[in-house]
């Protein structure tokens, strides 16, 4: 078997090998079988999924758990096109991932061939980049290029368009390292003029405020965040996808900013002289009402993607580059800071309006939260779907590490959570539980996926955030158009405890807040694979603070108001 | 801000594709691409792109550094209001009858245009130019009927000895 010539799905496996893929996600098809073949010689465990949406989420929470590339292997036609959404969120949140995706035979295409389907077409707008390969000789150098593209720079999906013909026939072109991406830059270090005048601008300020982003968790810069907050004693917000780039109980921290943030660190956007963007790219969930936003503050945007440079707002300085690196070119550049009473203010502001909840009425879902943080002692794993119970996750639960924490934020897909921490379980070597919080909206779009979990009894605390609602749609119709509730009540759904049960995965249920504690800690001392909590919640709570879409962020609203709003004129 | 005509110039990678990537950046934001040129460079392996494209400029601008992002693009570059030379061709199929063929004719001697087809009844004008130029031949022509007429969009190309 020396001289054995290897057919192109046999190079396409022995690629992942080389890349150090050991899980892929995925889900067979004709046009995949000769990839699935392929994939039984060797020791990559593949995870069989029961939707190919599944499948590439499991891939973006495994890539956002281990920082490595997570790799979906999918059939063509349907089995392409259920990968769009997970290809969207992760393009959205910037996750690297590799969607492998069969298509029909190379004389087949464009002749609407069984299962054909113009899949790099289609996900042109939705991808990093693309290939559709038609020349089997091509795979080693495409396989080495679509890695090398999703997890470099800003990262994003990459997806292969794998005709049947290319995969089962012969590969000869030997396995390479080189690259033909004459395009493709990657910026690391910004220019030393800017880091330069960044250092000057906050030399000048008295109310400095660092502004944390997914970027600086990609790039692994956390201490180097900590470093410069530290250094010039200057407070730290985060957006929701930065949430552990710096320690929510750090005393410079003041927690998320923006939309559902906490009042402190909207407070602090208002009030500071300086907001420095580390990896974030001044999303309208955190700005605002854009033209009012910090206004008469300088602005300063590390961004690695030199496309953000402008796109939402002009910055005062610009620094291009990997978030670390600059931040470790700016150190040395920066001191102390005269910000002693600046700190004390924004300190006194977490005192006075600290994040609260109801405690009178049902369940309350913070109350779930903020149990659950306090029992693990913050040392968990967690996901979340979309709605209020993520806003609430966000704001109840300890995040304290980088990537602790795996939400959908850019693309706010529902049916993300779940499969996501099934992919984190896969890759989690923290020793952690994976906790999953979901609605009972959300949870349904990817239920299926409890097989998965069951099959390879993943320890995930399944939490099922049940108010038998689509919570925030709920809140938005109860606030700004008057009450009218419009197909937001999830009358029908399960028991989903005897859901789980149906596929062997114990489940507890809570009712009452008075047991919140004793169960979540049963289901915490759980050892022998999932268990599924079913939170029987509260049908009508809100999320608050609360600054309208497309509002100033002086419009905040801290509680209950009283009377009807006005309907908001930002997006969703 | 007032919209006008911004020619931009890209050098991309010459494969299957590429011209789909960057027409989905322009009507991403429903953008209308004006005119398109394609061609291979010297080198075979990239291909040179002219666009022009109107609308509000710093939405332009945000635009050129998404090409520029596009892992097939190596440079996107705006050359509005630059020194560069700037030329389209066109022909203008036009009917006029023998005794109106004079005055068609003194008309394309002072543009410097050529007639590349002659019948009877009708002549194609080859015009080659600045964009100006050639909506001035157009205009003046109308007088007779205008059959049809297609513009090859306009190239670019830095003066001097740099590289576009």
């Amino acid at each position: 078997m020396a001289n054995k010539t290897l057919s192109g799905a046999e190079v396409i496996i022995e690629c992942l090998k080389r890349e150090g893929v050991d899980t892929i996600f995925g889900y067979p098809g004709g046009s995949a079988i000769p990839m699935f073949d392929a994939i039984l010689d060797s020791n990559i465990k593949v995870v069989l999924t029961r939707h190919e949406q599944g499948a590439t989420h499991m891939a973006d929470g495994y890539a956002r758990q281990t920082g490595k590339v997570g790799v979906a292997l999918v059939t063509s036609g349907p089995g392409a096109t259920n990968t769009f959404t997970g290809i969207y969120t992760a393009l959205m949140d910037s996750s690297p991932i590799v969607v492998l995706a069969a298509q029909t035979t190379t004389p087949n295409l464009g002749k609407d061939a069984f299962q054909e389907c113009d899949t790099s077409g289609m996900t042109f707008a939705a991808v990093k980049h693309s290939y559709l390969v038609k020349n089997s000789n091509d795979l080693p150098r495409i396989m080495k290029e679509a890695f090398h593209i999703a997890r470099s720079g800003r990262p994003g999906p990459v997806l292969i368009d794998l005709p049947k013909d290319v995969t089962a026939g012969p590969c000869t072109a030997p396995f390479t390292d080189k690259m033909d991406l004459p395009g493709y830059k990657i910026p690391t270090h910004a220019p030393i003029q800017a880091v330069e005048k960044a250092a000057e601008f906050l030399k000048k300020s008295k109310k400095p405020l660092l502004l944390v982003g997914h970027g600086a968790m990609i790039s692994g810069a956390s201490r180097q965040v900590r470093e410069l907050a530290e250094k010039l004693n200057a407070p730290v917000c985060c957006t929701m996808l930065g949430l552990g780039a710096f320690p929510t109980d750090h005393e410079l921290s003041l927690g998320m900013l923006g939309m559902h943030g906490t009042v402190y660190a909207n407070k602090a956007v208002l009030d500071c002289d300086l907001i420095f963007s580390i990896g974030s790219r001044w999303d309208d969930r955190i700005t605002g009402k854009l033209d009012v936003f910090c206004k008469d503050a300088v602005k300063m945007h590390l961004d690695i993607d030199p496309a953000e440079e402008g796109k939402v707002l002009q910055p005062d300085v610009f620094l291009c580059g990997d978030a670390k690196l600059v931040l470790e070119q700016l150190l040395p550049m920066v001191n102390k800071l005269d910000t002693a009473d600046w700190v004390k203010t924004c300190q006194s502001w977490k005192k006075k309006f600290p994040l609260t909840y109801p405690k009178q009425g049902g369940l309350r879902m913070q109350h779930v939260i903020a149990t659950a943080s306090k029992l693990t002692g913050g040392k968990a794993i967690v996901t979340t779907d979309v709605g209020q119970h993520q806003m609430w996750v966000a704001q109840f639960f300890d995040i304290n590490y980088p990537r602790q924490l795996h939400s959908s934020g850019g693309a706010g897909t529902m049916g993300f959570g779940f499969p996501a921490a099934i992919g984190a379980s896969f890759g989690n070597e923290t020793g952690w539980p994976v906790l999953s919080f979901s609605g009972d909206g959300g949870f349904q779009m990817t239920e299926a996926e409890l097989a998965t979990a069951a099959i390879h009894k993943l320890p995930i605390k399944i939490f099922v955030m049940d108010n038998k609602y689509l919570g925030m749609v709920r809140q938005w119709q109860e606030l700004f158009y008057e009450h009218r509730y419009s197909s937001v009540d999830m009358q029908g759904n399960p028991d989903f405890v005897k859901l789980a049960e149906a596929y062997g995965i114990p489940g507890l249920r809570i009712k009452r807040a008075a047991d919140a504690e004793r169960v979540i800690q049963k289901a915490l001392e759980y050892k022998d694979g999932p268990i599924l909590i079913h939170c029987e919640c509260e049908k009508e709570d809100n999320v608050f603070p609360m600054i309208p879409a497309g509002a100033p962020i002086t419009s905040m609203i801290v509680e209950q108001p009283k009377a009807q709003l006005e309907k908001p004129t930002g997006s969703t | 801000m007032i919209d006008k005509a911004h020619s931009i110039s890209l050098l991309v990678a010459n494969r299957p594709g590429v011209l789909v990537r960057i027409a989905l950046v322009f009507s991403r934001r429903g953008y209308n691409i004006d005119s398109l040129v394609v061609s291979p460079t010297l080198d075979p392996n990239f291909s040179r792109m002219n666009i022009i494209a109107h609308g509000n400029p710093e939405i332009l601008m945000q635009i050129i550094k998404q090409l520029e992002k596009l892992v097939d693009v190596v440079q996107a570059k705006d050359h509005t209001d630059t020194n560069a030379v700037e030329k389209e061709l066109a022909l203008i199929k036009v009917r006029c009858s023998p005794d109106q063929r004079t005055e068609v004719l003194q008309l394309c001697d002072h543009f410097k245009a050529h007639t590349v087809d002659m019948t009877e009844k009708s002549m194609i004008i080859q015009i080659t130019g600045s964009s100006d130029k050639v909506d001035n031949l157009k205009s003046l022509l109308q007088k007779f009927e205008i059959v049809e007429y297609i513009r090859t969009g306009k190239v670019i190309m830095l003066r001097g000895e740099d590289k576009t």
